[in-house]
């Protein structure tokens, strides 16, 4: 399911969100229709987080996570700190990250399994990333951009590229990351996509302005659809008529 | 740091079309052609209909803001009139233009643009779209003018109280030297002068300049209201300037005013006019003193001619005896004295005795032109107030050198004249022959002419050919020297 929304009129909604398969957290804004917006999707499910980081509500670009931890720059008041501990399920470490590029939302794309980085980041920072997250971690470009965690995005069951990526390049990614990777855009062209679309494992959300067209290209490769009708006759066709036989 | 790309030929990655869907490759905009097409228009701001004016009377076309030019339908020159018409093109590039065949008597001109636009932060769109020109009428000033029978807006009339037309020859040289004549509408003689006409004011104004820089002369400004509108406070001139040249011409005799004569230096108040430039040259025949007036001082102490050079009569020199300085009277506060002339006692026939200042020319048996100023009829009212014991009988002006047909004959060079009609002087008149001897016996009035080598005469190449040296005549480096540097219509004439 891929829904649009809006935070104060800014279809750059990754910067104001952080969603993970565990828990979401969501900037504080002046209207709560962007909290509720989460709360009603996810409320159910996962725990939806208002927060600031070192007291700034871009916190879709400072943080990075996964089902298994969060990274927060070291800048982080240890009242936030608290907060998010306090918040997010027990399984969840968070861990505060002493990195030059302190943007780590920025510097740093990843799913449950695999995490893309900057070429630049520490190597200190690398190998917290592994212990806390998980996952392994590959130093990479995309479209020749360094800044990976913008320009591109990723769940356990696809991710969306910077439209320029070259097709070479999506299958190493791919390769990399085990997942079908996609070049796509959001917000009506954009190419930061990063900044555009938050996803995890069943549901995405996109800016106000992302075009059905690319609507359809998120949730095919994100497969947020696989609940439709047609998956009904395909996927579990095979398993409905063993039962019944 | 560096990031090397993939080597090899990359492969074309396609992504979706935002708004449609269809397999395009990335741009800036991420939008297919079609999609960005329908969603800016790089047109917008540049108007598809515009209006030129065109003048049925002389058939040009309105430049604004203030030109017409003249262009045929599909030129170059009516493209880049079409082209400045269309505000906001300097917001796209252009790549193209060019007409789209309409009936000629449409009134409609069509130009098909191909125009370059950057939208959405750098992808480069070209687009193709066809302006509409109407041509509506609009007559031009030129037009309007003549047809209200109103060509001229500002003139100049140059007038001369004087008995020939010398001086008005020497201006016709000038105007020709300085190309004064260039912005007329027309020259018009009438009686006692020419008439010189302008379409605005500064060109008229500009020629009085000219006339005052080159001859004495004053000028009068005045200004007819033809038609005005109260609206926008704007109104319709015609403006006339009158000229009056001072009334004496070179070698006339002229009586000064008493009181004159005391600014000068005390010269004697019988003086002859030996040069006029922007101010009047005299000389005292008996002292040789000279003096100079300009047309202030002239228009304060007004004065006329005595003596004409229609009135002059031929002497034969009998006998000349230069004064010695020794000889002469000096008085303390005299003026200036000329070095480059010589008196001298001269006796002549008709048995007179008399004073010259033409000591350093003449020789006995020469000829001399001068005035018999003691059997003239005089009128002027400082004559009548002179002592008549003190004026000498006969005033000698200057030598004389032949008969005028020998001098006609031996002329080699000629000179420039304004066009056919624009003025009535006859070029054979008695005047125009006269000036061209004072040019040739003048070297300084010749600097302001131009002098022309006349091809349709031979060059006197044999010395026994009864050529007198003793005739002034122009040198040939002179001619030549004025044909290269001066003239170039001459010399491709002479090609």
């Amino acid at each position: 399911m891929a829904l649009r929304i809006q935070f104060e009129n800014n279809n750059e909604i990754g910067v104001f969100a952080k969603l993970t398969n565990a828990y979401c957290l969501v900037g504080i804004g002046g209207s709560e229709n962007f909290y509720s917006t989460f709360e009603g999707e996810l409320g159910e499910t996962i725990p939806v987080v208002h927060t600031s980081l070192a007291g700034c509500r871009i916190i879709g670009r400072m943080c990075v996570g996964n089902k298994n931890g969060l990274l927060v720059p070291n800048t982080t008041f240890d009242t936030e700190l608290q907060h998010i501990r306090n918040a997010v399920p027990d399984s969840v470490k968070v861990q505060r990250v002493e990195e030059r590029l302190s943007a780590l939302g920025n510097v740093i794309a990843c799913n449950d399994y695999v995490a893309l980085v900057h070429p630049d980041l520490d190597r200190e920072t690398e190998e917290i990333i592994a212990d806390t997250l998980k996952v392994e971690v590959f130093r990479q470009t995309i479209a020749s951009n360094v800044l990976v965690g913008s320009y591109c995005v990723l769940s356990n069951q696809g991710g969306l590229l910077h439209p320029n990526t070259s097709i070479v390049d999506q299958e190493e990614l791919s390769s990399l990351l085990q997942v079908p990777l996609v070049a796509g855009t959001v917000n009506r062209g954009g190419e930061l996509v990063g900044a555009g679309l938050v996803v995890n494992d069943w549901c995405a959300f996109a800016g106000m302005d992302t075009t059905s067209t690319e609507l359809t290209v998120i949730e095919s490769v994100f497969r947020l659809n696989e609940a439709a009708p047609s998956s009904i006759t395909t996927d579990m066709r095979a398993s409905l008529i063993e039962s019944m036989s | 740091m560096e990031y090397i790309q993939p080597e090899g030929e990359p492969a074309k990655n396609k992504i979706l079309c935002c708004e449609c869907g269809i397999a395009v490759e990335p741009n800036p905009a991420n939008m297919c052609v079609a999609c960005l097409r329908s969603h800016v228009d790089i047109t917008e701001g540049i108007p598809k209909q515009a209006t030129l004016h065109f003048c049925r009377g002389c058939e040009r076309y309105f430049h604004p803001p203030a030109e017409w030019v003249q262009c045929a339908l599909e030129s170059r020159e009516l493209l880049s009139l079409c082209l400045k018409k269309l505000k906001g093109l300097n917001r796209v590039k252009l790549v193209d233009a060019s007409f789209v065949w309409t009936e000629p008597h449409s009134k409609r001109i069509k130009v098909k643009l191909t125009v370059h636009g950057e939208v959405m932060g750098g992808t480069v769109l070209q687009q193709v779209f066809i302006v509409e020109y109407t041509v509506a009428h609009q007559m031009c000033d030129e037009c309007h003018r003549s047809e209200a029978k109103d060509y001229w807006r500002a003139s100049v009339q140059v007038r001369q109280k004087a008995e020939n037309k010398k001086t008005f020859y020497y201006l016709e040289q000038l105007i020709l030297k300085h190309k004064a004549h260039e912005n007329t509408l027309g020259i018009k003689p009438v009686h006692g002068g020419l008439d010189f006409f302008y379409t605005t004011e500064g060109h008229a104004r500009k020629m009085v300049d000219f006339l005052g820089a080159v001859l004495p002369c004053k000028s009068q400004h005045s200004k007819k209201l033809i038609s005005h509108d109260i609206h926008s406070n704007t109104y319709n001139y015609k403006f006339t300037y009158s000229i009056e040249i001072v009334p004496v011409s070179k070698d006339s005799v002229v009586c000064l005013p008493k009181k004159l004569t005391q600014h000068l230096g005390g010269i004697s108040q019988i003086c002859v006019v030996y040069r006029v430039t922007n101010s009047i040259h005299l000389i005292d025949p008996s002292t040789a003193q000279i003096a100079e007036i300009n047309s202030t001082t002239y228009w304060r102490y007004p004065f006329g001619s005595i003596c004409n050079p229609k009135q002059f009569v031929e002497y034969i020199v009998m006998d000349i005896e230069p004064i010695m300085d020794k000889e002469r009277k000096f008085f303390p506060g005299q003026g200036a004295i000329s070095n480059r002339h010589v008196l001298a006692d001269v006796w002549i026939v008709k048995a007179s005795e008399l004073g010259t200042h033409l000591g350093h020319v003449l020789r006995p048996g020469d000829s001399a032109l001068g005035y018999n100023v003691e059997d003239s009829n005089i009128n002027d009212v400082h004559f009548e107030k002179l002592d008549k014991t003190k004026v000498s009988d006969v005033i000698l002006v200057k030598k004389h050198y032949g008969d005028r047909a020998f001098r006609k004959r031996q002329r080699v060079w000629k000179l420039k004249r304004l066009a056919e009609g624009d003025t009535a002087f006859d070029p054979d008149a008695n005047d125009f022959h006269e000036f061209l001897n004072d040019l040739e016996e003048d070297p300084s009035l010749r600097q302001n002419v131009n002098i022309f080598k006349d091809s349709s005469k031979q060059m006197p190449v044999d010395s026994n050919d009864k050529y007198d040296e003793t005739v002034p005549h122009i040198t040939l480096e002179e001619m030549l020297d004025d044909l290269v540097i001066n003239d170039v219509e001459m010399t491709e004439e002479q090609e």
